[in-house]
């Protein structure tokens, strides 16, 4: 016998999906597990697999259209099937046709016409509403309030016991704040809105005959790696409001203290050895630069932790030396070499790569002279340190002076780091390369 | 970057906050110690609420003879032994005491008897030499009777709520300061136990923070049982004379007048432990003696929290424990609820009648400026309470004149302390008089005069 095929929650914040993808066209036959479809969420798109075996009679929902939970996006069945009953009882209105503005309105119709049935239900004594299969569940009280102001109950999200609505949600609604934190929507308006709810069809774009043709193109297979970075860097970038901060370093007392330090020592340290202790001592001043956003706290880090983005043929991964404020140069030295050692030959170990409090990108080698990098979760700023350059300056004797310039610049989730905070520890960082004693102030 | 500390959770002080706090946290897996000066279960439990509660148990028993001689039945009040009576109260504070030991034990949770001051974000020194460290630290280290000038506790003539749960003998005559729940249990529990009592209180009237109507009641009551009420009266000084105290009073038209007693029980308040426990070591500066708390009671210092009595939330076991809760779910890493809804914290004074409330009062909407309306209904409207002998009391309610939300409850009556939650249920899960009103009642109890108060505010109460 056909059975409908229900949107339902794939994520469980999710209110409504959008069929990015159909697997299975009609006429197709599923299995249990088969994947029928992708849905696009509010956080991502996923694969749809059936619960229901069948040949699919009927898709009612195109690909690009969205469906709300519960809501029927296909038929399943045998061959021959008469489904029209089936059909009948469905989403008359679900046509291609129907634009994003006139499925809002209809879904706010939907609310509106869902609430005067509260009230009905709540006169004859019914426990509450019960539509495509799901009850919303909201206090007396905010069915109340929700119904003299006029609001959709199921536009609201509960934060009661149990998901339930309780007032204090319907007074946020209609105050215009988020439902979730009960802080303003900022991305909520509806601008924003139209933007965010059409995805960019990035295949579609790549397929475009023409502008690129389909044998000049050639796919990679992503890697689980490249996965990883993909995500992270994306959340990083888009959860945490970066800000940049760049500043001229002299170098010269740093190349200086490196000859000295390889000459009395007969090793030879790096830079990148230097400027991990140099930054290392700069965050015991500034304990703030050394913490990660937790969004109910922040934690301080009491031991300075420092990444360092170490370039890999297949990408890249950020070895990382601990408690270098409690080490000499050369111990850091000596680490760091075992690390990008490692991290080149695949062979680090978790604890080797993750937790970094703070991290470092150098693209000095490649002659670049300055750039901002993105932040390494759960850190919450990353130094780019730029290429050293000989460069014309003018001294505070208004002499015009030869001097090496090392350009650094920071990056801070400003969720952590205040732009005044984050300059201080810049400052705090350039006065202890350029006059290295200054860290023992 | 990670630290090793001795334990992830510290909780300073073992009373219902801390050990309640000390469990949730436990149950969370974290580490964690609790550190008690004294006995766990602090005041409540040892010198508060429980044996208090046997007390007045016992004085409610011994008050109710007279009942029985009403039937005829001869009783020989001289027999009654207050030592028994004393030690019956103590068996009852030691089996709980036991059973939080047992708990503590049961959780895994270590407890360290000791006197702690904390000496760091994540030490405490010990009494005994030692210190201990942790990631997080609880403070709830409670509160203490206040001392108001004059009248310092020598707990022979002038007693504390310590020294008065500790007496082994009944006085003859006792003036009781201060008319707060302390005070006002106190009376009934000597007064059952045919001490003389003196009542005296400061402000126009007794349970000066309670619906007006349930004071008057309340005083109504006392009086009619014997007890000397005094409002608006205020103690200069106390002397011995003898073996008595004699303690000067000014009524509030200045005339002075002396009350020559056994002892004095001075119930005038509370002060928040937070001297001597280092706050200054962490930066912490008290507000009046409390520590200023955020969400989740979270101090000013990362990782330091405070619970209970040390902070400026209403100084009850019940409100402890739910601080004790949230800051340990929050160190766990739980999202929870902030706060306690200040409107949703039930008060219960076990005289008799009793007296329970929650939420706005008449008083303070009025003060306000809080829009309200209300609804009451008597006691004697159910047929239980005539059939027990006590049609003294009733049920008021406020709500929201628009929305009828549930904005506070007010109880004078038998059981008051129990039935208050069906009311405080209302306004927790945000129901609608219309709720409680349609819901049937079994005939015939207490409970009737909610569902009959409730049936009020939608003007079709029946019993009136």
């Amino acid at each position: 016998m056909a059975e409908k095929v229900l949107m339902i929650a794939l994520s469980p914040t999710m209110d409504s999906g959008l069929i990015a993808r159909w697997h299975k066209g009609e006429g197709d036959r599923v299995e249990i597990g088969d994947v029928i479809c992708e849905v696009e969420t509010d956080k991502a798109t996923m694969d749809y697999e059936s619960t229901q075996e069948g040949v699919i009679l009927k898709q009612l929902v195109k690909e690009g259209e969205k469906a709300g939970i519960g809501d029927t996006i296909a038929i399943i069945g045998e061959p021959g099937e008469d489904i029209s009953a089936l059909l009948d009882d469905d989403r008359p209105l679900s046509g291609a046709g129907l634009s994003e503005t006139v499925h809002e309105t209809m879904d706010s119709l939907k609310g509106t016409a869902r609430d005067s049935e509260t009230a009905i239900d709540q006169g004859s004594g019914k426990a509450g509403e019960i539509e495509g299969g799901r009850r919303i569940k909201a206090s007396p009280l905010a069915r109340r309030l929700a119904e003299e102001g006029g609001i959709p109950l199921d536009r609201i999200k509960g934060s009661g016991p149990d998901g339930r609505i309780v007032k204090a949600d319907v007074e946020a609604y209609s105050a215009g704040l988020d439902n979730d934190t009960h802080m303003p929507a900022v991305d909520k308006a509806p601008a924003m809105q139209t933007v965010a709810k059409k995805p960019f069809d990035r295949q579609a774009a790549v397929d475009k005959a023409g502008v690129m043709p389909a044998d000049k193109v050639r796919y990679v297979p992503v890697t689980g790696k490249r996965n990883i970075i993909a995500s992270r860097l994306s959340e990083s970038m888009y959860s945490a409001p970066h800000y940049y901060l760049t500043v001229s370093v002299v170098a010269d007392n740093l190349i200086e203290t490196r000859r000295h330090l390889n000459e009395s020592t007969g090793s030879k340290v790096s830079y990148n050895a230097l400027l991990i202790k140099y930054v290392a001592e700069a965050l015991k001043r500034h304990p703030m630069v050394n913490a990660s956003w937790l969004g109910d706290r922040i934690a301080l880090f009491t031991s300075a932790d420092i990444g360092l983005a170490v370039a890999q043929p297949d990408g890249l991964i950020t070895p990382v030396v601990r408690d270098c404020g409690n080490k000499g140069i050369l111990a850091i030295e000596n680490e760091l070499k075992d690390l990008i050692e490692k991290a080149r030959n695949n062979s680090l170990l978790p604890e080797e790569y993750q937790g970094a409090g703070f991290t470092i990108s150098n693209l000095g080698s490649y002659g670049i002279e300055q750039f901002t990098a993105i932040i390494n979760p759960p850190a919450s700023a990353i130094l780019a340190v730029g290429a050293m350059k000989r460069t014309p300056v003018v001294d505070d004797d208004r002499q015009i002076a030869v001097k090496t310039i090392m350009k650094l610049t920071l990056s801070c989730d400003h969720r952590v780091i205040d732009g005044a905070v984050g300059a201080a520890f810049l400052k705090n960082l350039k006065d202890i390369i350029e006059d290295p004693v200054s860290a023992l102030y | 970057m990670k630290q090793d500390f001795d334990y992830d959770l510290l909780v300073l002080g073992g009373g219902p906050g801390g050990y309640v706090a000390a469990i949730r946290a436990s149950r969370l897996g974290l580490k964690t110690a609790v550190i008690e000066r004294d006995k766990l279960g602090g005041v409540c439990l040892n010198v508060g609420c429980i044996p208090s509660k046997s007390l007045i148990h016992q004085a409610k028993m011994f008050d109710s003879l007279g009942e029985l001689e009403s039937l005829g039945v001869t009783v020989d009040r001289k027999g009654l032994d207050h030592k028994k009576v004393y030690s019956k109260s103590r068996k009852a504070a030691d089996t709980l005491s036991r059973g939080v030991s047992y708990l503590m034990k049961k959780n895994g949770i270590d407890v360290i008897q000791a006197e702690g001051v904390i000496t760091g974000k994540n030490e405490i020194s010990l009494s005994t030499g030692r210190k201990v460290t942790g990631r997080f630290i609880i403070i709830a280290t409670g509160s203490r009777p206040k001392v108001i000038p004059g009248f310092e506790f020598d707990e022979k003539y002038v007693l504390s709520s310590t020294g008065a749960l500790m007496l082994d003998k009944l006085p003859e005559k006792m003036l009781i300061l201060g008319a707060g729940a302390i005070g006002v249990e106190f009376a009934y529990i000597m007064n059952s136990f045919g001490v003389e009592v003196v009542l005296v209180e400061l402000m126009d009237r007794i349970l000066p923070l309670e619906d007006e109507e349930i004071s008057s009641l309340l005083a109504r009551s006392f009086t009619k049982a014997g007890i000397k009420v005094m409002t608006g009266a205020k103690a200069l000084s106390v002397s011995v004379e003898g073996d008595k105290a004699r303690v000067e009073l000014e009524d509030n038209k200045g005339t002075r007048s002396a009350v020559t007693v056994d002892k004095v029980l001075v119930a005038v308040g509370r002060t928040p432990n937070t001297d001597g426990i280092g706050l200054e070591n962490i930066g912490i500066a008290t507000e009046k003696g409390y520590i200023p708390v955020g969400d989740y009671y979270r101090t000013s210092v990362e990782g330091i929290y405070a619970i209970g009595d040390v902070v400026n939330t209403p100084l009850l076991a019940h409100v402890a424990s739910k601080e004790g809760e949230i800051a340990a779910e929050d160190i766990a890493g739980i999202s929870t609820q902030k706060r306690i809804d200040p409107l949703s914290i039930p008060g219960a004074v076990y005289c008799e009648p009793q007296v329970a409330s929650f939420g706005l009062s008449e008083w303070r909407a009025k003060k306000e400026g809080v829009p309200y309306e209300k609804a009451s209904f008597p006691y004697r409207g159910a047929g239980k309470s005539v059939a027990v002998g006590q049609p003294d009391g009733f049920v008021k309610v406020l709500y929201d004149p628009r929305t009828k939300e549930l904005l506070g409850a007010h109880i004078i009556g038998a059981d008051a302390t129990e039935i208050i939650h069906e009311l405080l249920l209302i306004r927790a899960a945000e129901l609608l008089p219309e709720d409680v009103a349609s819901m049937v009642h079994a005939h015939p109890t207490i409970s009737e005069v909610v569902m009959e108060v409730m049936r009020a505010v939608e003007g079709k109460a029946v019993h009136v």
